[in-house]
């Protein structure tokens, strides 16, 4: 079986600050991690090979300093990676990235099940996973908490639902999304850094994926990030004391006029 | 926990700075979260042993031809301190794994090895160490487990005592008298399996500290295994015995820096915590210079461990007195930096929510197993005896 995992190194949000005269995030100090819910989906395309038997490849659009999360990804189970790169690709929205990660898809074969987490946690749109599907006419499940089957030409999961889960069954080949509760991830093995140490990871450009200029990066974005701000805080503040009693009755009284 | 910059830098090469992190990145999601469940019910970390297998930990020290990672005694002090920094039962189960099979390592003949070291290394198969009796602790020559050859399998009667992995681990090396009139001459070292006929386990201790840890008597009645479980040749298993607790005895060293660093850290991130008469309690002299004297001392054994294991790695002739410098020095320290450590979070300390009253618990253990910190002293000065001779 073989297995693509799209992957995104993105800031480590625990660290992440605004800058107040620019208003775009500061980078500066920030570590940068693979995105939590790729690692999910990681896991799981390992687990799939050691059960079912078939190579994972990582890719990731990115810059240079990507490449960390593909080694990662190797150290964890993952057989290659792929980088694609290219300046020309800076300032793409989902459209221009699901486009851009396509054309490098097709470049690399045709898996038979492409693995993505929900989100991204700097973007948070969830958007890359299913535009991806979209073009590529792949059926696709999103929030996939368990994969319960997997077959020669189907895959049956549940998916995540806000009330319980449906149970899901798709032909292959097919893209599925993951959310957190699928897995526990392992930690990298000695034998795997070592491996990831060693491994050549393939760059590839805008051109060595056949890319149209007109439909990558900015050119290729029909959204645009225009301002990153922090709300200002509106209003007046109150802060009650005294017992949880007192609390609440304040509370209560401050309330009423709007019920 | 705080994640700081290391005090020192010892110039670890790539791939000890590897071990390293795989480690510490298993300590800190598994062991971390495990710990205090583990101590409060005497439960063995099974799930995280596994944990530690699939991250190849257990291959560190086995060679490369036998599936492991080929490293040596500095390899496994630095796993080993990254683990203790989480639990040292965790540990301790771990280094026991070790201690079980370094006389395979040592004196077994190539059949052995390739019988037991791959297996070993995947972590698949777990090992621990017979030695200790009722009588025999301190006094290991002590020892009243026989082994008689009977055609083609030797025949073992005896019981061990306080055995690490006891119970757990599926390969034993067992210490019996094969020649009781010899003396310490006498002794010789045997692989016993989990199921061989005859061997089956006493109940597991209930002890003071390192609870993850499991700790049984192993009995042998009319035990039978096959006539090649020999280890080396008869008659040297006090020999196999001292060169095996040379090689581990550092690693013991190490669990006290790592036990010791983690209660420094929790001390350190408290004292500026906790206010009283308006300061952060580290702004005072009397408990600044408690935590200036565990940082001190914590950073002189980690030095003096580190020393001793690459000493060992060298091939240096003479190794048990640094060997036993190492251990003694570090668990003495460990045992004085968690009781302080308590002190310094003064009542929260003595309180089973916070890590540190665990940490003073586990320290003690360092002090006694692997050889008493007496005869640690005993084998210094003894060597020094020799060293002087005219």
């Amino acid at each position: 079986m073989e297995i693509i995992v799209c992957v995104k190194q993105v800031p480590d949000t625990k660290d992440v600050r605004l800058d107040p005269d620019t208003n775009t995030m500061s980078r500066e100090g920030v570590t940068s991690i693979m995105n939590p819910f790729d690692r999910h989906a990681l896991e799981e395309a390992v687990r799939i090979k050691e059960e079912q038997g078939g190579r994972v490849t990582v890719l990731s659009m990115g810059p240079p300093q990507a490449e960390e999360v593909l080694r990662e990804a190797i150290a964890c189970g993952a057989d290659a990676g792929v980088l694609v790169s290219d300046r020309a690709f800076a300032g793409a929205d989902t459209w221009a990235t699901s486009y851009t990660l396509v054309k490098a898809i097709e470049t690399i074969g045709n898996p038979d099940l492409i693995l993505c987490g929900k989100q991204a946690i700097d973007g948070d749109t969830a958007q890359v996973g299913p535009g991806i599907a979209s073009r590529m006419g792949r059926p696709y499940v999103t929030c996939v908490q368990k994969t319960r089957e997997v077959g020669a030409d189907h895959i049956v999961v549940e998916r995540m639902m806000d009330d319980g889960y449906d149970v899901v069954r798709l032909p292959l080949p097919a893209l599925l999304t993951v959310v957190k509760d699928i897995n526990e991830p392992r930690i990298p093995s000695l034998k795997g850094k070592m491996r990831a140490k060693k491994a050549v990871i393939t760059t590839l450009g805008a051109a060595d994926i056949g890319a149209e200029e007109q439909c990558i990066g900015l050119a290729g974005s029909p959204t645009q990030v225009v301002k990153v701000f922090s709300p200002e805080p509106r209003g007046d503040r109150a802060v009650f004391t005294g017992s949880v009693d007192e609390q609440v009755d304040r509370l209560v009284e401050c309330l009423k006029p709007f019920i | 926990m705080v994640e700081k910059e290391k005090s020192v830098d010892y110039f670890l090469t790539e791939d000890q700075q590897m071990i390293v992190e795989t480690a510490w990145e298993l300590t800190k999601n598994k062991i971390l979260p495990a710990r205090a469940e583990l101590d409060e019910k005497n439960e063995f970390a099974t799930a995280i042993m596994k944990d530690i297998a699939r991250a190849d930990l257990f291959g560190i020290f086995i060679p490369e031809e036998y599936g492991g990672f080929g490293g040596g005694c500095f390899d496994m002090v630095l796993a080993m301190e990254q683990l203790a920094r989480g639990c040292v039962g965790v540990a301790t189960s771990f280094a026991a794994c070790a201690l079980g099979i370094y006389p395979v390592m040592i004196a077994g003949s190539r059949e052995l090895k390739e019988k037991y070291l791959p297996r070993i290394a995947t972590g698949e198969k777990w090992a621990a160490f017979g030695l200790t009796e009722a009588g025999a602790g301190s006094d290991a020559s002590g020892v009243k487990t026989t082994a008689v050859l009977d055609g083609d399998h030797w025949v073992l009667n005896g019981t061990k005592q306080w055995i690490t992995n006891g119970g757990e681990a599926q390969v034993y090396s067992i210490v019996a008298l094969t020649d009781p009139k010899k003396g310490a001459r006498g002794a010789s070292i045997f692989m016993v399996e989990e199921g061989d006929p005859g061997f089956s386990y006493g109940k597991k201790e209930n002890k003071m500290g390192i609870r993850s840890s499991a700790t049984r008597e192993l009995i042998m009645k009319d035990c039978r295994i096959p006539k090649d479980r020999l280890v080396g040749r008869k008659g040297t298993g006090f020999i196999t015995v001292m060169r095996t607790l040379d090689l581990s005895r550092p690693g013991i060293g190490s669990l006290g820096v790592g036990l010791a660093q983690a209660a420094l850290d929790e001390s350190v991130t408290y004292a500026k915590q906790r206010v009283q008469f308006d300061k952060p309690i580290i702004a005072f002299q009397a408990v600044q210079h408690m935590l200036a004297d565990m940082a001190t001392q914590l950073e002189a054994a980690r030095a003096l461990v580190y020393a001793a294991a690459r000493h060992i790695d060298a091939h240096a002739k003479k190794i048990s007195k640094v060997s036993a410098m190492s251990k003694v020095f570090a668990t003495d320290m460990a045992m004085k930096v968690t009781t302080d450590a308590v002190q310094v979070l003064g009542g929260y300390g003595y309180m089973k929510e916070y890590p540190v009253e665990k940490m003073m618990r586990d320290a003690k253990i360092l002090q006694i197993y692997e050889g008493t910190n007496q005869i640690q002293r005993n084998v210094i000065g003894q060597e020094l005896n020799k060293e002087y001779a005219g």
